[in-house]
């Protein structure tokens, strides 16, 4: 799928998110996949400027993240809810280190879920983010997420802050479990 | 590369003699060091504003080195770092090797032990073969070796930036002194942007 078909297929709110990503110079895209990026992951790949790198698990993404800042480059993350377990002690690099970093988390386990499985991470990351020194910042409408994501984009990179910013399950649409 | 490189790799070198052979034939390559002794391996080889040292941060140093040599594809980056911690970030050698960018090389120092805590056994002592994880998970330049005369070839594929390269270093389980790094990250951050020309904020 080309750049522009990408572009129109899906919500638009989502497409204003690699808008912003674009506008802040981000050069890096790291992912564990998660549907509702899939979007996101599909712009990166397809463009030419941004280097895009799946991980295995989410905590390689904080440490590339800091790599990617000492070469000169803005680096982000996008995860799910459950990845922000796996990243805790990775994370004490970014206090340690003083790296700027911005993640993009999509929530599960807060609103219409299915499954049980989820909710207790879903439950513990905010918290699990703010104790190790992550600032959050929360999108739960279409219309706010790219202000959002604009503001945790330049908190990160122009103050040098750490920046998780949440995308609602209710934003991002809880999965339908039933097959009609 | 490979047919240059000592073919069975049974001799076991030691470490700070290895590692100061290779980075002194490495000037312009950026350098990652993993927590603990290779850390100070590097910074005892000579402290340089080119080395970032992880004082923490266990199992990411090779994606450290990945988001680094992304970043800057103009340059060589090496991650110098031991088997422990290696292991700890074993899928990062997955994400690696998806990505291959040629300016990378990842140097696991390998006693075989976890050598900061007590000298207990590593799984590499217990059956893992790296070369052939490092392969496996797409790095075709992935050898053995434990001479330093070795140092030339590898440094030669380093600066050639041909590929990315996986070495495993046997070395002796032993425990030079401690050559103890600078420990304030901020200060290490910025001194390294600072010598790649990189503007503070």
């Amino acid at each position: 799928m080309n750049e522009a078909s990408l572009a129109a297929t899906a919500p638009a709110w989502q497409e204003s998110i690699f808008r912003a990503f674009k506008a802040a110079r981000v050069r890096q895209v790291a992912y564990v996949p998660d549907a509702g990026h899939s979007h996101l992951i599909g712009r990166a790949i397809a463009d030419e400027e941004i280097d895009d790198v799946v991980l295995t698990t989410e905590e390689e993404g904080v440490a590339l993240a800091c790599g990617a800042w000492l070469g000169g480059e803005r680096a982000v993350v996008l995860m799910q809810s459950s990845g922000v377990g796996n990243c805790v002690n990775m994370l004490s690099l970014l206090q340690s280190g003083g790296f700027p970093f911005f993640a993009l988390v999509t929530m599960r386990g807060e609103y219409g879920e299915f499954n049980p499985w989820q909710v207790p991470m879903g439950k513990a990351t905010q918290a699990a983010l703010e104790l190790m020194g992550i600032q959050v910042l929360r999108a739960s409408r279409a219309e706010e997420a790219a202000d959002v994501v604009s503001a945790g984009l330049a908190a990160a990179f122009e103050a040098g802050e750490r920046i998780a910013v949440l995308l609602g399950q209710g934003l991002v649409g809880h999965k339908q479990w039933e097959r009609k | 590369m490979g047919a240059e490189v000592s073919a069975a790799a049974t001799k076991r070198a030691e470490r700070r003699e290895f590692v100061a052979a290779l980075l002194a034939r490495i000037p312009q390559a950026l350098v990652v060091s993993g927590l603990g002794s290779p850390t100070y391996d590097v910074f005892a080889a000579g402290d340089r504003d080119r080395n970032y040292y992880l004082w923490g941060a266990m199992g990411g140093a090779a994606s450290l080195g990945l988001g680094l040599a992304l970043s800057r594809p103009d340059r060589s980056v090496v991650v110098v770092t031991g088997d422990g911690e290696q292991l700890m970030g074993l899928g990062s050698l997955a994400t690696i090797g998806a990505k291959r960018p040629r300016n990378l090389t990842i140097v696991v120092l390998d006693n075989g032990h976890y050598g900061e805590t007590g000298m207990q056994r590593s799984h590499s002592s217990l059956g893992l073969d790296f070369v052939a994880v490092a392969r496996g998970c797409g790095i075709a330049e992935a050898f053995a070796t434990g001479d330093c005369a070795d140092c030339d070839a590898i440094a030669r594929r380093i600066d050639a930036r041909a590929g990315t390269t996986f070495v495993r270093v046997l070395i002796e389980a032993n425990q030079p002194p401690r050559a103890l790094a600078p420990r304030d990250g901020p200060y290490v951050k910025n001194r390294f942007r600072s010598a790649l020309g990189i503007e503070p904020l």
